[in-house]
């Protein structure tokens, strides 16, 4: 599908490197999205997670 | 540590709530007319302004933006205070916000009906209304993020991320697609011509759906269906991931919108892709709500706010299967143009918008009030109505968009269309239409039933006062990652930066797909034969813009066996160049007008207009009995013509310095073309010795022009040998 783009963007100079670039941003993004939700601690995931509910110590946070 | 008292504000929630249900009554009111215009066209014969045409836009704009928007600001108002420990940022600003946004509705719920339009679907108001949108947009991402610096919670809950892209969102798609050139107080025309247009058009419009009917909504899940369920959210970490995944892709999925269409492939593919894959989050997203449910279920059966909000989700769950579906271009041939759509939208609007609103309304006002529900019961009853209300909608339009597609697409073994007359398809769904109307009205008496136990609820409760609140104030921490604190803790409290990653996040995707189209050429192939409308064409043009026509009538010829036996070539990209809006319409209700020029008499189309179904017997298009009475303004034409020159369309300097001249000479022509109907000659020669000073030439009326406009569309490439070149070769 790539190519496609490519096509109509050829007049850009140094065009080829923009979709690998943003694939690589975005592939990093979510893998350390990713890395970083699967090793929260479990504490603070359960604390975040009441705040809608009343919790009594707010500040702690 | 000290401790701060401070109050939230509960007053402003409580206005926002009765605008909802306010706005709520004439958005779906106003549905249930035009479902009735379906089985009585003739209804509001000869009334202009409630014409179907022109109301159609008041009703999809009063139900986003007047119900559901303000039933987004209440729940935002209400949630972000608590969840941010702190008073909205500025009593005035959230004034502002609220009355502001009312006079805006009130100036759609009058200009619209008056026919002052854009034609752009979610999109229709004209450019001073625009400009206020924008202002007080910005007056309440001001609030929010103003209360957002204020807080006194250090972690921002997933709830106002889910505001945060809402707001920087909605403001990127509304300044961008509403980019026009004014030529008088309340007419403008886009700068994007035919597929430019097109596909910035429904970047905005399906991000509307997006931005403004999911990820606040989303929000309001996050922090409504937790409170309700007195449980926290299923998982928080599936949360943030359905968070950044959902914005990331859907800002990519409109063109999906334009499949088959004349949009360039690559950028109809690019649609499909993120469409499909859009299915992961949305999914992820229901899973989380429905889920938080889990060993909760008993409260479900008694809570009638637990039965509105599993409604909810479940129909967010269908609504958002449904569209990756709908992106695949094997289903999309069949499914686009039909009621198959009108079901997809409804389930999404009715039942996740709808009912997600009625829970937290429900959950809110006895709170609000200090008191509990006047009646559990009447609840109870409004829901089951409104459950029965969305199936009832649904269900018949499914079958009446299957049978509309099949029908169209049927082929006699000689090859011919076997229902070569587009009426026959009509006729066949009436009954489907009649179904809708009974679902609609249940839907609507649900409403009613909750109007009065919410009133009912307030009169017995106390005043609504603004609620004291205690919460120590943040500490200074440090700007940067304090030891052991992860990099998503950190930008979880740092709400610029966080602003900063969601409007990067949304900005790809809309720049990928509209930059190319717009600074390539090569993506729209000239055609030499295509010429700029004339003068009497162009307003011919602006009144088909007024009456709404789009509304019922594309014009986009698909590359279809049937569609090319029924109208006729299929459509050029580049026939649309000088076509400021494009006007390739969502529905067809009516047959498709892009090649209906040439192919009726003048005659035949004077008497369409003034009677359809006297031209075309169980016709469902209401009469335009005005069109044939009322003189053609023609005194903005100069002004008009010059702003397309700005715009790029090849006028000269004579074609504008003429262009009384011209209309006065093609109006002449269509006058003495309709002479050949000696019914005409005699009726109009008698008004004309009846008539006085008042009477008003034919050629000068608003029909001649739309004849004339009728008459040139898809003219410019049934001209022999056409030329295709791209400005490439």
């Amino acid at each position: 599908m790539l190519k496609f783009v490519k096509n109509h963007m050829e007049s850009i100079a140094g065009i080829e490197i923009y979709p690998m670039m943003s694939l690589l941003i975005f592939f990093t993004f979510f893998v350390c999205l990713f890395w970083w939700v699967f090793t929260a601690k479990k504490e603070y995931i359960k604390r975040v997670s009441e705040l809608p509910l009343d919790n009594p110590n707010p500040s702690e946070l | 540590m000290e401790v701060e008292q401070f109050y939230y504000d509960n007053k402003i929630v409580k206005k926002f709530i009765i605008a909802t249900m306010l706005w709520g009554v004439v958005g779906m009111s106003v549905g249930l007319l035009l479902a009735l215009l379906f089985l009585f066209p003739n209804l509001t014969d000869g009334i202009s302004w409630l014409s179907f045409g022109r109301l159609r836009p008041l009703h999809t704009n009063a139900v986003i933006f007047a119900f559901v928007g303000n039933a987004i600001f209440a729940g935002v108002y209400y949630s972000s205070q608590r969840l941010l420990k702190a008073r909205m940022f500025s009593d005035f600003l959230s004034n502002v916000n609220f009355w502001c946004w009312q006079l805006i509705i009130l100036g759609a719920a009058i200009s619209l009906p008056l026919g002052y339009t854009s034609s752009k679907e979610y999109a229709e108001l004209e450019w001073p209304f625009d400009i206020a949108i924008a202002i007080v947009w910005v007056a309440f991402g001001i609030n929010l993020i103003g209360t957002i610096l204020k807080r006194r919670q250090r972690h921002l809950y997933v709830a106002i991320w889910f505001y945060i892209a809402t707001f920087v969102t909605v403001a990127v798609l509304h300044i961008f697609n509403s980019l026009a050139i004014p030529v008088g107080a309340l007419k403008s025309y886009s700068v994007y011509a035919g597929v430019q247009d097109a596909l910035v058009q429904w970047w905005y419009g399906h991000n509307a759906v997006a931005f403004f009917l999911t990820t606040p909504f989303l929000g309001l899940m996050y922090y409504f269906v937790p409170k309700a369920a007195n449980r926290p959210i299923y998982s928080y970490r599936l949360s943030i991931i359905h968070f950044w995944s959902l914005i990331f892709i859907y800002i990519w999925a409109g063109p999906h919108h334009l499949l088959y269409t004349a949009l360039p492939e690559w950028a109809q593919n690019l649609g499909v892709a993120f469409s499909v894959m859009l299915l992961m989050p949305s999914w992820g997203g229901m899973i989380n709500g429905l889920l938080t449910l889990r060993g909760a279920w008993d409260k479900v059966r008694t809570d009638p706010v637990l039965k509105f909000m599993v409604v909810a989700i479940t129909g967010y769950g269908m609504a958002t299967f449904e569209g990756p579906l709908l992106s695949l271009k094997n289903v999309n041939a069949i499914a686009h143009y039909t009621d198959w759509i009108i079901a997809h939208v409804h389930v999404g609007a009715l039942a996740w918008n709808g009912f997600l609103t009625f829970g937290m309304v429900y959950w809110l006002v006895p709170r609000l009030f200090k008191t509990k529900l006047y009646s559990i019961k009447l609840a109870n009853l409004h829901f089951w109505i409104g459950t029965l209300g969305i199936i009832m909608y649904a269900l018949p339009m499914y079958v009446a968009g299957f049978t509309q597609a099949s029908m169209w697409k049927q082929f006699n073994p000689d090859g011919t269309l076997m229902y070569g007359n587009f009426l026959e398809t009509v006729a066949e769904i009436i009954p489907m239409y009649w179904m809708r109307a009974i679902g609609g009205s249940l839907f609507i008496l649900g409403m009613f039933i909750m109007i009065f136990n919410i009133l009912a609820t307030a009169r017995k409760g106390s005043d609504v006062t603004d609620e004291l609140a205690e919460s120590a104030p943040l500490q200074r921490v440090s700007k940067k990652r304090v030891a052991g604190e992860g990099w998503h803790s950190w930008l979880e409290r740092k709400p610029v930066q966080l602003t900063i990653f969601a409007t990067i996040a949304i900005l790809i995707g809309g720049i990928i797909q509209i930059v190319p189209t717009i600074m390539v050429k090569s993506n729209i192939p000239t055609i030499s034969s295509v010429k700029p409308y004339t003068p009497l064409e162009l307003e011919g043009r602006d009144i088909y813009i007024r009456e709404g026509c789009v509304g019922c009538h594309s014009q986009m010829v698909r590359p279809f066996r049937d569609e090319v036996e029924r109208y006729g070539e299929y459509s050029k990209a580049g026939e649309y160049v000088y076509d400021h809006p494009f006007l390739w319409g969502s529905k067809r209700t009516g047959p498709d007008l892009h090649r209906v020029g040439g192919k009726y008499s003048d005659n035949w189309h004077l008497n369409h207009m003034y009677d359809p179904q006297s031209t075309s017997s169980g016709s469902i298009m209401p009469g335009y009995k005005w069109l044939i009475r009322n003189q053609l303004d023609k005194s903005n034409t100069e002004t008009k013509m010059r702003a397309m020159v700005t715009l790029g369309v090849p006028y000269s300097p004579s074609d504008i310095a003429n262009a009384q001249q011209n209309m006065t000479d093609q109006g002449t022509r269509i006058e003495e073309n309709l002479y050949a109907d000696p019914d005409f000659a005699e009726n109009y020669e008698n008004d004309k010795t009846n008539g006085g000073d008042d009477f008003i030439e034919m050629k000068d009326r608003e029909i001649v022009a739309v004849i004339a406009y009728l008459q040139r569309l898809g003219m410019d490439i049934k001209v022999k040998d056409v030329e295709t070149q791209t400005t490439e070769k």
